[in-house]
């Protein structure tokens, strides 16, 4: 099941902080096209392990390879790879000094070195997508955070990457706004980008994953099949986690 | 008629005494006085000899004290922002280098820094580059060395090195005003730029740079205001600022009273208007947050 032609691959991650070890000893492969769901509580090391797949947080021990390609600390090659990567985080971070369109273009110009008319023309597609063009010349403070976080997504979309990572995408939106931002990402499943998925939302794990992980304490405590994973929890501690989500 | 049916539970002549209690409480009063003392003098220049001669004489040297400033300003600003960044790097040879700097100029009164700089500092420099220059000529490079060799101190002359002297002093101000800015801008824009393949100078440039700059245009601002008055320091070199065209004047006539209080009353309604345009500024930005 671990191999390194995998998508993503990493073995024997290690990520500490001072004495905490957030992430210690995860081996995990996520398949071409694949839809991975980390669950588990606060404080797992479900976030750290995302960001160590772009190096966000360079890893303390371990190996991690991206397309075939093992990460070093070379700053050329960690560019060139984090463009292939989208990330989408809890508060979506979008660039406040720039519109809707230019937060879109700017990557895609500099990164990318599309000129103006393509990055726009690609700008306005990925909107589009994900259903907010008429807000393409607002600024981000100007919209709600549904809308942010989709244009977030739509920003990560524009650079055409293999890979998406979501952080907790909808931790951070009122409830009426966290299925806008869902309906957008079961899109990207059907059209089948490699994602990574760091949520509370069971229902989209359900849904849209072809595997869930369940972290805890930095360790990966089980791995199965949503179905599987849902009706019949294998460990103790997954178990409780879920009556424990699930009842609340 | 209609605000009168809907509001009657408020007199209307209260409610305008009111309206003109808190207008005259927050009326800039202090502005007031300033434009008191600022008109009473232009009037006096206007209409006393010993003043009008005074002002004609001072006023030659604005255009120095003007050009001092700006171009000091401008090197400033570039220094600032270097240093600033090196403050923030992850590199520890830069980011001392850049801390050493700035702690060199805030232990050193501005005064004794500029004549350090302009007597000492520059002086060696020349004698530096006259050495780099002669090195060249030695090891057979005579185009390189043309360019320096040959430069004497007394070509140097004092208003560049006041320049000299001011730029690096409100380089260190400066740099402290970019760093905070940089740092008042949240990791996440950071994060959000690199996840996108950015490089670290590219982020800097398209996404963190330009809203630090916005978040201090108004200390900078203040700090050009400071400049200005304190470019008043560099008379001490006999640059012919107009402070030092003062001293100049007061020596030849002794009209000390009439020159002084025009010379205050000058850099008064400078550093004034300049206030005023740096609140303007302010409060533009603060309404687009």
């Amino acid at each position: 099941m671990n191999n390194p032609d995998a998508m993503i691959f990493m073995r024997d991650l290690h990520k500490s902080f001072g004495t905490i070890d957030a992430v210690n000893g995860v081996t995990l492969s996520i398949g071409r096209g694949k839809v991975m769901v980390i669950i588990g509580p606060s404080g797992s090391g479900k976030s750290t392990l995302l960001r160590c797949i772009n190096h966000l947080e360079i890893e303390t021990a371990g190996e991690i390879w991206v397309d075939g390609e093992k990460l070093t600390r070379d700053q050329t090659q960690l560019n060139r790879i984090r463009a292939e990567i989208g990330m989408v985080f809890q508060h979506f971070n979008l660039y406040p000094h720039l519109t809707v369109l230019e937060n879109i273009t700017l990557a895609q110009q500099i990164v990318r070195r599309r000129t103006k008319a393509e990055a726009v023309e690609i700008a306005r597609q990925q909107l589009d997508r994900v259903r907010i063009l008429r807000k393409k010349d607002d600024y981000p403070f100007q919209l709600s955070g549904g809308q942010q976080q989709r244009v977030a997504i739509a920003r990560a979309l524009a650079m055409n990457p293999k890979i998406m990572l979501f952080d907790e995408p909808t931790s951070a939106l009122d409830p009426e706004m966290i299925k806008e931002v869902l309906d957008v990402m079961l899109d990207l499943v059907e059209d089948g980008i490699t994602m990574v998925v760091v949520t509370h939302e069971m229902g989209f794990a359900r849904r849209a994953a072809n595997e869930v992980v369940f972290m805890d304490r930095g360790k990966v405590v089980e791995q199965a099949a949503p179905e599987a994973f849902f009706t019949n929890p294998q460990s103790e501690r997954s178990q409780l986690f879920l009556s424990q989500i699930l009842n609340k | 008629m209609a605000i009168k049916l809907i509001a009657p539970s408020v007199p209307s002549n209260m409610l305008n005494w009111n309206g003109i209690r808190s207008r005259l409480r927050d009326y800039p009063w202090w502005l007031v006085g300033i434009l008191f003392l600022v008109l009473g003098t232009f009037y006096l220049i206007l209409t006393q000899p010993t003043f009008n001669e005074a002002f004609a004489f001072i006023k030659a040297g604005l255009s120095v004290t003007l050009s001092t400033t700006f171009s000091a300003f401008g090197i400033a600003l570039v220094i600032g922002l270097l240093a600033g960044l090196g403050r923030i790097s992850s590199n520890v040879l830069i980011r001392n280098i850049a801390t050493l700097y700035i702690e060199l100029v805030r232990g050193i009164p501005m005064l004794v820094l500029i004549f350090v700089i302009a007597i000492v500092a520059v002086p060696a420099m020349v004698s530096g580059l006259n050495a780099l220059g002669a090195t060249l000529a030695e090891n057979g490079l005579p185009f390189l060395a043309a360019l320096f060799s040959g430069i004497e101190n007394k070509e140097v002359p004092m208003t560049a090195r006041a320049i000299t002297a001011l730029a690096a002093t409100y380089g260190a101000f400066l740099a402290e005003i970019f760093r905070a800015g940089i740092q008042s801008i949240g990791k996440g824009q950071m994060e959000a730029a690199r996840s996108q393949g950015m490089s670290y100078v590219q982020a800097m440039r398209y996404v963190i740079l330009p809203q630090a700059v916005r978040n201090v245009l108004p200390a900078l601002g203040n700090d050009f205001i400071s400049m200005l008055k304190d470019s008043s320091l560099v008379s001490v070199l006999a640059v012919r600022d107009i402070t030092q065209v003062t001293r100049l004047y007061t020596g030849q006539t002794f009209r000390y009273q009439e020159a002084f209080t025009t010379l205050a009353i000058l850099y008064l309604t400078m550093t004034v208007i300049l206030s005023l345009l740096v609140k303007t500024i302010e409060g533009k930005l603060r309404r687009n947050e």
